[in-house]
């Protein structure tokens, strides 16, 4: 409870902080608007952004499933078959000296200006983090519980489904989190470079028609879409993992006992 | 417990050496048919290797060793394992961890049957209560009981121990060791310790491991049943010279 009040001071403090530094610069509203001219934006068009934050949002939603799902079978058959793991690592980890961003207009070219290239862009910014995560996972089951394992005769197939791959679900858990949070950036530089609507093209729209306020409304409602999508994974995460949850906690309730005090 | 008495076990190892470093030359051990058998040596002295290589945990390249038992049936599947450490599974209740072998080998941990046993077991080592809790709600203690009631959940004639009680405070292991003697009755253990005091307690022949390839000592055998009570008398003047075969104090 005290949490929630203290982040919402630093929220009001902030906003009061940007209102009064607008008028008290007189910045003409095209430079920066200030909060209060944001909200009526956010009022004015509310149809618009509601419109394009709808595109945006499937196509996130989209490219974190199929990046995740892809990443995951990857990860799966790196560790289960030695002859992929020859072939296809070098390859994954030679493909990421590929800046994702150089490969938009590229993506544009083969897949439209529609949606289809930017789930592509998120899914190829998700797909190695995601891959690294949960690949690094079912190598690094603990000894001492794979010895147990083979002592009591278990079958590959079982040690895979009982042992190894809930072992390594908190490894890809911090995969998930790293490609939600990284999600949004595929899909709105995909955007940037091609498109007709998603928040990413009502941005630049805007801008280019000194729209800033309009502008910084789009950039309120992605940033709220991110938080909001990023800590829903993480509640998630947490309560499909539970055992995982209770170290966590441990570790945060020690952290925040000097905070408090 | 299976209706058919327990092996002896001849245990015979020619060489168990690791890249620059040979632990064992010609060792011979025996396990005695229903009885448990101590290991005692310091940190280092290739007592946990040798009960590695027992539960085929090493690999040939490690290890070669030639194993015979009694009834001349291989060895092999015939093991249960109990580690230093209680290797629960922390997103399995305790007991899930107990049936864990069935449910590795072919998924039979939710036959009535395998259930009914494991929930037997876990009240024989005071975790009736216990049973739907996770991992983490366990002490110490509980947490190696459970491991023991997944030991004994194997049901197997030979049971390998490595240091299971060295994590736990003096009391709860003496409790412990009262426990696993009473529950191991009539199973050949081999049971791996650097606690001159368990190995007392709880072994029928205890064995000193000591030197650089480690040789086996000749065996003390404590008079009386398991648990022997730890002020015995015979059991502190065995403490001494065990104490003194492991060089401390000498």
């Amino acid at each position: 409870m005290t949490g929630l009040v203290r982040r919402f001071v630093t929220l009001a403090s902030l906003l009061l902080a940007w209102q009064l530094i607008v008028w008290v610069t007189g910045v003409p509203g095209y430079i920066l608007p200030g909060p209060l001219s944001v909200a009526g934006a956010f009022a004015t068009h509310a149809g618009t952004l509601a419109q394009h934050a709808t595109v945006t949002i499937i196509e996130i939603l989209a490219g974190l499933l199929l990046g995740a799902l892809l990443g995951f079978s990857s990860a799966l058959s790196l560790s289960s078959f030695h002859t992929v793991r020859r072939w296809l690592l070098p390859v994954l980890v030679v493909s990421q000296a590929l800046p994702v961003f150089a490969l938009a207009p590229i993506l544009m070219l083969w897949l439209g200006y529609g949606m289809v290239s930017k789930i592509a862009m998120a899914v190829l910014i998700i797909y190695f983090p995601v891959t690294a995560a949960c690949f690094d996972g079912l190598r690094h089951t603990p000894n001492g519980w794979l010895e147990l394992a083979a002592t009591m005769g278990a079958s590959p197939r079982n040690l895979l489904r009982s042992v190894r791959l809930p072992a390594a679900l908190p490894a890809a858990a911090s995969g998930m989190r790293v490609a939600t949070a990284v999600a949004p950036i595929g899909a709105v530089v995909g955007e940037w470079v091609g498109s007709s609507a998603g928040l990413g093209y009502l941005m630049l729209h805007a801008n280019g028609r000194m729209q800033i306020d309009l502008m910084f409304a789009a950039l309120v409602t992605l940033a709220a879409f991110a938080l909001a999508l990023y800590f829903s994974v993480d509640h998630l995460l947490k309560h499909a993992l539970p055992w995982h949850r209770q170290t966590l906690l441990d570790n945060e309730n020690e952290q925040e006992i000097p905070h408090d005090v | 417990m299976t209706a058919t008495p327990p092996p002896g076990v001849r245990v015979h190892i020619t060489r168990l050496a690791y890249p620059g470093h040979t632990v064992f030359e010609e060792l011979k051990l025996q396990l005695a048919a229903g009885q448990c058998t101590c290991l005692l040596g310091r940190n280092g002295s290739g007592k946990s290797s040798l009960l590695r290589a027992l539960a085929k945990l090493l690999g040939e390249r490690v290890c070669e060793l030639h194993v015979e038992c009694s009834d001349d049936l291989p060895l092999a599947g015939r093991v249960a394992y109990m580690a230093q450490e209680d290797l629960l599974l922390p997103w399995l209740d305790v007991l899930e961890n107990t049936t864990l072998g069935y449910r590795l080998r072919d998924r039979s941990h939710t036959r009535p049957a395998v259930v009914q046993r494991a929930t037997q077991l876990l009240q024989d080592v005071g975790l009736a209560a216990f049973a739907h809790a996770s991992p983490a709600e366990l002490s110490g203690g509980m947490r190696q009981r459970a491991a023991l009631a997944r030991t004994l959940m194997e049901d197997q004639p030979v049971v390998l121990m490595d240091e299971p009680f060295s994590a736990l405070d003096a009391i709860t292991r003496l409790e412990l060791q009262n426990l696993a003697a009473r529950l191991l009755d009539r199973r050949t253990t081999l049971l791996i310790t650097h606690d001159p005091l368990e190995a007392l307690r709880l072994g029928d022949a205890v064995y000193t491991l000591d030197g650089q390839p480690a040789k086996l000592s000749a065996p003390l055998r404590p008079t009386g049943r398991a648990p022997r009570p730890p002020g015995d008398a015979q059991l502190l003047s065995l403490q001494g010279r065990l104490l003194t075969q492991l060089g401390a104090g000498a």
